[in-house]
């Protein structure tokens, strides 16, 4: 009799257990599936096979230059503004530092004043061979084809891995909930939740409407170039093979595909 | 045979009833970090894994260290490891059930987890330790609680059992190895991107997590009146101090590698540690501290005179567990993000609730380890096993 009992349990917690670990999932991933639906893209969009930005270290002559630039993008993206209260937890999709700073491994004692003294600016490198992309765990941080590293908020659990690859400290986390510090939002790009991962996106959204990234369209004439690197007609192509340029620790084999020139 | 952790006497009870109670106050700031986000804890931008990645990576290291055991007794059949084999299988399971407590406390979207199952992910290194965790965890689950039946009924461990053992044994190995490779595996953390850091994980853990059977066996002599054997404890110190020795040299051998070759990236983070950089110092003491534990734990541990004294024995451990505990579960975490990606320096240090919903984690594995424990001493003296 307790011996039966004893049987009975034992199936009835190995068939609860196989319920509770096999058919919700299921029912979730039935419920939820983008990767079957098709996307048809604008035809208004821009494309590439893979973009890539110039940056004209020359061209930005005032500390405004770069501010008009992180404006833009922090604006257009519903970056919450420094008041965030702890400010080492700060989120930044672009920003400035110093050539020692940007370029750490090509540093030079005696570097030419007006790079010295320099900012930079800097954001996700965009790279052919990302490293964030490698160790996320759950595809949140995905490349696309066009090459575009790009995240989906709604899938990232929030591991943190991808901050710990990229060596390029390109990624923010939202420690808190990030609404609050968002002055004024726009209502066409999504608010992010605490939790999850962000940075630039190459202004994916803004490609898809035909339009350049914010950055580039805010930035002094002749500052930033943002074409298909591919394509040796392009802008970018011509600028690069007119000018010599710098990638940031390309030793690191991530192939950065952002560009500048000094 | 579960209902014999419900027998107690006063001070068992006492002793689950505190650990409910520091459980139940780490809750509180758990929930806190669930409606704030992780902004209460230290980290940062720079520093973005902290306190609970670090005791992860130390308690995988703890539950690996079960197959220092598992290892001898079923593979060479070394008998006298007989009453402690399951002390460590068991400890095992509590120490994997605390990894993940640390995973999931960790991260900033808790609820989002099974995504890491429902969009399997190949490629990156924590899919495979989740498959390596979980399933080391159910091995060890497996055959300890297998074998503990078997003799609860009288019966021969069953012999399909070897060969699941053996596959823990290997699996052991697995598991800190993985865990290794999240961290030596990323370009531009130079405190991390050194082929010898399984190694190291692994020293380090052949010897901190033996340590700390012991002392914790130890202990049970002493409340719950359950030898493991005078010789099994003897044994076994023997194991550790092979692996803490193996753990200090390659510990030097990336001191040397870093200075003679001069590299600024690979000496930075250890300079840093050591000896402070730019006026941040904040784990230069520990660091200290960490190396005279580490020296005095082997001067104490390497004569045979000193080790088979058993109060020297476990002042011993207790130095060697406090330096691995600072190597794997201070240093290494934070030294690899400092200085940062532009060689500059955000310096890091756990809040109170960080170190509130940390011991929540802790307490939640040492209720599991009572319970485990409990069961299987009340077993092997009930079965005249002890």
């Amino acid at each position: 009799m307790d011996n039966k009992r004893r049987t009975f349990l034992k199936f009835a917690g190995v068939a609860a257990a196989l319920g509770a670990g096999g058919s919700v999932p299921l029912t979730l991933r039935a419920a939820y599936a983008p990767e079957q639906e098709q996307y048809k893209q604008d035809r208004d969009a821009l494309t590439a096979t893979r973009w890539g930005m110039v940056i004209d270290m020359r061209k930005f002559t005032s500390e405004e230059d770069f501010e008009r630039c992180i404006e833009a993008c922090h604006s257009v993206h519903n970056v919450p503004d420094q008041q965030l209260p702890k400010q080492k937890q700060k989120v930044m999709w672009i920003w400035t530092d110093h050539y020692e700073h940007a370029f750490p491994s090509s540093h030079n004692p005696y570097l030419a004043e007006r790079v010295e003294h320099k900012d930079f600016l800097l954001l996700c490198n965009q790279c052919d061979n990302p490293p964030c992309v490698r160790v996320c765990p759950t595809k949140a941080t995905f490349q696309r084809e066009d090459g575009i590293v790009q995240m989906d908020f709604h899938r990232c659990i929030g591991c943190r891995y991808c901050m710990a690859g990229c060596p390029y400290g390109s990624r923010s986390f939202n420690f808190c909930d990030p609404a609050p510090y968002v002055q004024e939002k726009n209502a066409d790009f999504p608010t992010r939740m605490r939790g999850v991962v962000e940075k630039c996106n190459f202004c994916v959204e803004r490609l898809e409407e035909g339009l350049q990234p914010a950055c580039v369209e805010a930035a002094p004439e002749g500052g930033m170039f943002f074409g298909d690197l591919d394509d040796p007609n392009s802008e970018v192509r011509r600028v690069l093979r007119e000018n010599f340029s710098i990638r940031r620790k390309v030793e690191l084999g991530t192939n950065p595909c952002v560009f500048y020139i000094v | 045979m579960l209902e014999k952790a419900l027998y107690g006497d006063k001070k068992y009870w006492a002793w689950v009833i505190f650990l409910l109670v520091l459980i139940g106050v780490g809750s509180v700031f758990y929930i806190m970090q669930l409606v704030k986000g992780l902004t209460v804890t230290g980290m940062s931008r720079d520093v973005s894994w902290g306190f609970y990645i670090a005791q992860f990576t130390y308690m995988v290291g703890v539950a690996a260290s079960a197959v220092m055991l598992v290892l001898p007794f079923y593979f060479h059949d070394v008998k006298k490891f007989e009453n402690l084999v399951i002390l460590g299988e068991f400890m095992a399971i509590a120490a994997v059930i605390v990894c993940l407590g640390f995973i999931v406390v960790d991260l900033g979207q808790p609820q989002r987890l099974f995504n890491v199952v429902l969009h399997p992910t190949p490629n990156s290194i924590l899919f495979w330790d989740m498959i390596v965790l979980n399933g080391y965890l159910l091995l060890n689950i497996v055959v300890g609680w297998t074998n503990l039946h078997a003799e609860y009924k009288r019966l021969p461990h069953p012999s399909w059992i070897k060969p699941v053992a053996y596959l823990s044994i290997v699996w052991a190995f697995s598991i800190h190895t993985v865990t290794a490779f999240l961290y030596q595996g990323l370009p531009g953390r130079h405190y991390w991107l050194t082929a010898i850091m399984a190694a190291r994980f692994l020293a380090s853990a052949f010897c901190s997590g033996p340590a700390i059977l012991i002392i914790l066996a130890l202990i049970v002599k002493k409340v719950a009146k359950y030898d493991p054997g005078k010789e099994a404890i003897q044994t076994l110190a023997k194991i550790i101090v092979y692996a803490m020795i193996a753990n200090v040299f390659f510990f030097l051998l990336e001191v040397f590698t870093a200075f003679y070759s001069g590299i600024p990236g690979h000496q930075h983070p250890m300079i840093y540690l050591f000896s402070g950089m730019h006026g941040a110092n904040a784990l230069v003491g520990w660091m200290w501290l960490m190396s005279l534990c580490g020296i005095a734990s082997l001067v104490i541990l390497i004569p045979p005179r000193f080790r088979n004294h058993s109060e020297l024995l476990v002042i011993g451990l207790v130095l060697l567990v406090a330096a691995t505990w600072i190597d794997k579960g201070l240093g290494l975490v934070v030294g690899g993000f400092i200085p940062n990606p532009f060689e500059a320096i955000t310096e890091y240090g756990p809040t109170g609730p960080e170190l509130m919903i940390s011991v929540m984690v802790y307490a939640t594995g040492l209720l599991v380890l009572t319970v485990l424990w409990k069961v299987a001493i009340a077993v092997k003296k009930e079965t005249g096993r002890a």
